[in-house]
């Protein structure tokens, strides 16, 4: 029988995966010119761009969530559940409709917004690093398509199995981007760590949703959110005595829907053991994804060996679709199963932001440092997870919102230091400011926005957003794990901020430079704005003609870096003055059911 | 809506952001530039603070209690943040004194800096090895290994960033006083760290690193606490408004929830005051501020901690404050007695005004722990007078530091009155006023709190409240002791050249006209560690030139003023305090 597929619905992937093999193709087939890379650059660029405006039509479209890759009626899953299961689901509602696949909802439309907007930032930084001409161009370019796709694709899934194909999708290519760098020691270690990691996570989490449908006979999120409906007395009654296999009779009454209401207590107490492992399992695989404690360990390693696009792309896209994939799990799968998790997720984001923090308050480089302070953010977007409430997950989605933009932001600056010879140790970027008029400050702002200050207000809010959901929600005790791990981290960006407005020590020989000799060089007559400057004039950081392009010279590739900071900027500018463009974009009902 | 509390932080706001735009004076030399940003600075707290003073003057003074000028506007519905100001009697004196003191530093740092003589801008700054950053205090700049070479100047370089700065603070400090949202408070609670941050870091002395970075960690810590604080209560009572919630008097939360909001909520604030247990942070900040960093600090942001008392706890979180009321007390009662005690033994003159301000604010907070009427009133004219005060006392030890070079009691030697002696007298007068003499400001604070101390509300337990007054009234003996014994170290006796050769630092050649040329180049400084010295010394110091005395004066007129009049303050003050705490 034939499928009917929404064309609409998968075309901001579809776009993407074409795009990709465009790429390669046109890799193959253009002149070795000069041009060809750039040209590459700009085609993977227009191809996000594409995806992203039929990303931000599907938004504005303002109707019902688009489905498709549904159950066809007449095949035996639409209703039924799959044989022989111990636990299987009730039967839906006569005349429900069947479960889907692929689901656009608001959701969906954030996160593949999302993933799409920090995905531009990446080619752009991309343009830059190749640049250098030690990476082949159309392979990066059309893994890091690849990648997009899994990431857009993701939040759409809404069954166990194409969740696994796009985190797949969206892990995979990156082991290759970060050993891309020819004859590149710690670049090779890295990606060969990267996917050890990544591998063992996918193991430990195929091993859960094998469980889960082993258990439940259902790959669909929507009907694993039923299960325990199904059996309040007889599965806890079934598994005392005999664990997986033989279950007993599960009784699938129309009484399961009664169940439902009962307490989070009872539910716990009434949960076959097998399930909470599954669940566990699951979660322990998203947290190797995300860089959870405790399976955080090769996160600095990674970030520091991998290109600096990468790192981005691994601190942002990455980690964005790994709790995509984790919110629709446990919110939109196990929601019933949160007395089991939600636990759990509070004492991981405490450990997960406390580790991070601490590991990065001694560090020396750069990009290792943003490696554990994306270790700690990851730990405060856990954080409202753990509290049992669907509007508690916006917390989250809106926290990573607002991450992605300072974070990409500070990446940029990185990246755009780097590529002009800045040695990337901290104390390399004393008087940064004053090298870079422009570039400098936008890097404080970022660092004040991570660290949550104000002129910050973006880091501000995000985290106001998740402290009002703790506080709410009854979890006081991460509260204040999070307050003091906020001073904390404060400590270790604001010492690099003072870094960045430090004048650089400059040899006894050059005391007295002459205004034209070097006039970036004499920090004193430089009037080195204090930060917030990007916070207060949004609109000197786009046009200005300074550092950013000026200096550059001809070296066409710290372009494509300086507008990628000057998006963040503006973003990250826009985030801070009206944070509510985040909070509209949150729907209402975070998850359509498939 | 009304425009006059929306201008108030859009003119400060609007000068900082036209200093950033990267235009302007590059044409002109160094020099000019050095003296056309703190004369633009100047010129835009001119601005506000004549709308400050336009805000006073329509400020309805027969109805002090009711908030006026009120907006409010939504900003962000997401977080149910809105954008909402207004100005009662508490606030509107703290709203006056900000602008005064921001206008003053600016006023103070107008002193058109020489390019001749002073340091020598851009060499002498980057040949100066700098510690990488806070996190490595210890190898970069130990004070000893400063000993060689000159030490950054007190206030000078950078003037462009520093009236950024300032006036960036200056939206912070007046927004904190103004905001009427419970996070739209905070949210101008926080904007004054990352400034005064960088006032500390980068103009500071010796050891700014580590003072600014303990600075900004505390006072975060306490934020954070507040914040949670101040989140609870809008769990638990679903609102933000806090003209609302302080009508509200508490009703919506239970007895238990109102202590553990109290607890947050207060411990934050107590951080910022400071309070005795928590106040280590402010010492060193003080000490190594720069002069308009420490004016600004103890004249204004200690004040945000006293009027969040005023404003958020004790009027919000009545069944708390009652409560925890005692402990307050006590608290404010020990910090009165170890800021005396730990003064007595400051050597270093800033350190031990420091120190005074942790005693002076424990009689701020005792009269809020009275929660009367008396109390309240004591504690918010002590607020403002100890911000006088304070702000004197500091500008005053800052050019003593600047002449001498250091403001080591000992290196000082004595004679000021002799040797400078309008300097000696404006110290005198500072202290005297500090020390509470009936007559000047800082004796009405002290007595109404103790006043309130002596009847505290009903409910709390008196007995212990008059052990309260008494140690607090031993606490102005001593107050008087170590003031006492200070002035007769520095402004008595014979002039003692503990200096060799007195810094020419503070007064240049370029405003004063043909008298510094003539003087300087004397001697050559030799100072030793603590000197600031800059190849330019002489053997008479110049007494207070015009730009100390444009900053000055208006302080010691309204101390004299409050002082012989307090009623100007109470009555603005008094009915405020009274529907604060919901007395009739």
């Amino acid at each position: 029988m034939i499928q009917p597929i929404d064309y609409y619905a998968v075309a901001p992937p579809l776009i993407l995966a074409l795009t990709a093999g465009l790429v390669l193709l046109l890799d193959v087939f253009l002149p070795r010119a000069p041009y060809a890379r750039p040209l590459l650059g700009i085609v993977t660029l227009a191809g996000v761009t594409g995806a992203l405006a039929v990303v931000i039509s599907q938004a504005v479209r303002a109707a019902g969530p688009l489905r498709t890759f549904c159950v066809p009626p007449g095949l035996p899953g639409s209703a039924a559940p799959g044989p022989g299961a111990p636990f299987p689901v009730t039967a839906p509602e006569a005349g429900a409709a069947p479960p889907c696949s692929f689901v656009v909802d608001g959701f969906t439309l954030v996160f593949a917004g999302l993933a799409l907007a920090a995905g531009i930032i990446v080619v752009l930084l991309s343009m830059t690093e190749l640049s250098f001409g030690d990476i082949p161009a159309g392979e990066w370019h059309f893994l890091l398509l690849c990648t997009l796709t899994g990431a857009v694709a993701l939040p759409a899934s809404r069954d166990l199995v194409m969740l696994v194909v796009a985190l797949e999708l969206a892990s995979l290519p990156v082991f290759a981007l970060t050993a891309l760098r020819r004859y590149d020691g710690r670049g090779s270690e890295a990606a060969v760590k990267l996917f050890l990691v990544s591998v063992v996570s996918t193991a430990v989490m195929l091993f859960g949703i094998s469980l889960l449908y082993g258990l439940t006979g259902t790959v669909y999120l929507e009907r694993l959110a039923r299960v325990p409906h199904a059996v309040p007395g007889a599965a806890a009654g079934a598994v005392s005595g005999s664990g997986v296999g033989t279950a007993g009779p599960a009784a699938v009454t129309a009484g399961g829907v009664d169940g439902a209401y009962a307490s989070s207590l009872q539910i716990g107490h009434d949960l076959p053991p097998v399930l909470a492992v599954a669940a566990v399992l699951v979660l322990a695989g998203f947290a190797f994804k995300v860089a959870a404690v405790p399976f955080h360990a090769w996160a600095g390693d990674v970030y520091e060996g991998a290109p600096i696009p990468v790192a981005a792309l691994l601190s942002v896209v990455s980690k964005a679709a790994g709790f995509a994939g984790l919110i629709l799990v446990l919110v939109g799968g196990l929601r019933n199963l949160a007395p089991v998790w939600a636990p759990l997720v509070a004492v991981v984001a405490a450990l997960t932001m406390t580790a991070g923090n601490l590991l990065a308050l001694r560090r020396r480089r750069a990009v290792r440092l943003l490696a554990w302070s994306s270790v700690a953010q990851s730990g405060y977007i856990l954080a409202p997870l753990a509290v049992r409430d669907e509007r508690a997950m916006n917390a989250s989605v809106a926290y990573l919102a607002f991450y992605a933009a300072m974070n990409l932001g500070a990446f940029a600056v990185v990246m755009l230091a780097a590529r002009r010879g800045e040695s990337g140790e901290l104390d390399g970027y004393r008087g940064f400011a004053a090298r870079s008029r422009i570039a400098g400050p936008a890097l404080a702002f970022f660092l004040i926005c991570l660290a949550g200050l104000p002129p910050g207000l973006a880091g501000l809010f995000a985290k106001i957003v998740v402290f009002r959901e703790l506080v709410g929600g009854g979890l006081g005790w991460l509260a204040a794990v999070m307050a003091v791990n906020t001073v904390i981290g404060l400590y270790y960006y604001v010492a690099w901020v003072v870094r960045i407005f430090t004048p650089a020590p400059v040899p006894a020989a050059t005391t007295t430079p002459a205004p034209a000799e070097a006039p970036a060089m004499a920090p004193v007559p430089v009037p080195a704005p204090a930060p917030g400057v990007a916070g207060t004039a949004p609109e000197a950081v786009p046009v200005a003609p300074g550092a950013v392009s000026a200096a550059a010279g001809g070296r066409t590739g710290q372009v494509a870096a300086g507008v990628a900071i000057a998006l963040a900027a503006v973003v990250a500018v826009l985030f801070s003055v009206a944070p509510q463009t985040v909070f509209v974009l949150l729907p209402e009902t975070l998850i359509a059911t498939g | 809506m009304s425009w006059l509390p929306v201008a108030l932080l859009a003119v400060p706001l609007a000068g900082a952001v036209l200093l950033a735009v990267p235009v302007g004076s590059a044409a002109r030399g160094p020099t000019a530039r050095e003296r056309w940003f703190p004369r633009y600075g100047l010129a835009v707290s001119g601005i506000t603070l004549a709308l400050s003073a336009v805000l006073a003057a329509a400020f309805d003074h027969d109805d002090p209690a009711r908030m006026q000028f009120v907006t409010n506007l939504p900003w962000i519905p997401g977080l149910g943040l809105r954008f909402h100001l207004g100005v009662d009697g508490v606030s509107l004196p703290l709203v006056l004194l900000t602008a005064l003191l921001t206008f003053l530093c600016f006023a103070y740092l107008c002193r058109g800096r020489p390019a001749g003589s002073g340091r020598v801008p851009a060499p002498g700054r980057s040949a100066t090895p700098s510690p990488g950053g806070p996190s490595t205090p210890s190898p970069g700049d130990p004070p000893g290994a400063a000993s060689g070479r000159p030490s950054e100047p007190a206030d000078g370089g950078r003037p462009r960033a520093l009236a950024f700065t300032l006036l960036v603070l200056e939206v912070g400090m007046i927004g904190t006083f103004l905001a009427l949202d419970l996070l739209l408070f905070f949210v101008f609670f926080e904007v004054v760290l990352i400034p005064m941050y960088f006032v500390i870091a980068i103009w500071g002395g010796h050891r700014r690193r580590a003072a600014a970075t303990k600075f900004i960690l505390y006072t975060l810590l306490g934020s954070v606490v507040l914040l949670l604080g101040l989140l609870f209560i809008w769990a638990q009572t679903g609102t933000l408004d806090m003209t609302a919630l302080a009508r509200a008097h508490g009703t919506g939360m239970s007895r238990a929830a109102q202590i553990l909001a109290f607890l947050a909520v207060g411990a934050g604030l107590a951080v910022k005051t400071p309070m005795w247990p928590l106040h280590t942070w402010l010492p060193d900040a003080h000490t190594e501020a720069p002069t308009v960093g420490s004016v600004l600090l103890a004249g204004v942001l200690l004040k945000m901690g006293t009027y969040g008392f005023a404003r958020i706890a004790v009027p919000m979180l009545p069944g708390g404050a009652t409560v925890l009321a005692p402990w307050l007390g006590a608290f404010a009662v020990i910090g009165i007695i170890y800021g005396s005690l730990a003064c007595l033994a400051q050597r270093d003159l800033k350190r031990m005004i420091a120190y005074s301000s942790i005693g002076h604010m424990g009689f701020v907070l005792l009269g809020f722990a009275a929660l009367t009427p008396a109390g309240f009133n004591g504690a918010l004219f002590g607020n403002i007078a100890h911000g006088l005060i304070t702000a004197l006392l500091f500008f005053v030890v800052g050019s003593i530091k600047e002449r001498y070079g250091t403001a080591e009691i000992p290196s000082l030697g004595g004679g000021m009155l002799t040797r400078l002696p309008r300097l000696g007298s404006v110290l005198t007068f500072a202290a005297v006023a500090s020390l509470g003499l009936p007559g000047l400001a800082g004796f009405w604070g002290e007595v109404l709190s103790l006043l309130g101390a002596f009847r505290p509300a009903a409910g709390l337990p008196r007995s212990l409240y008059l052990v309260f007054m008494a140690l607090g009234g031993l606490g102005t003996v001593l107050t008087a002791a170590y003031f006492l014994s200070m002035l007769s170290r520095v402004t008595h006796g014979r002039p003692v050249e503990t200096v060799h050769a007195p810094v020419l630092a503070a007064v240049g050649p370029a405003d004063t006209g043909g008298t510094g040329n003539a003087e300087s180049g004397e001697g050559t400084a030799d100072v030793g560690s603590t000197g600031r010295g800059r190849g330019h010394g002489r053997r008479g110091m110049r007494d207070v030139a015009p730009h100390e005395l444009v900053a000055w004066v208006p302080l010691m007129a309204l101390i004299l003023l409050l002082g012989l009049w307090p009623k100007a303050l109470l009555d603005v003050t008094g009915p405020v305090a009274r529907s604060l705490l919901g007395a009739p």
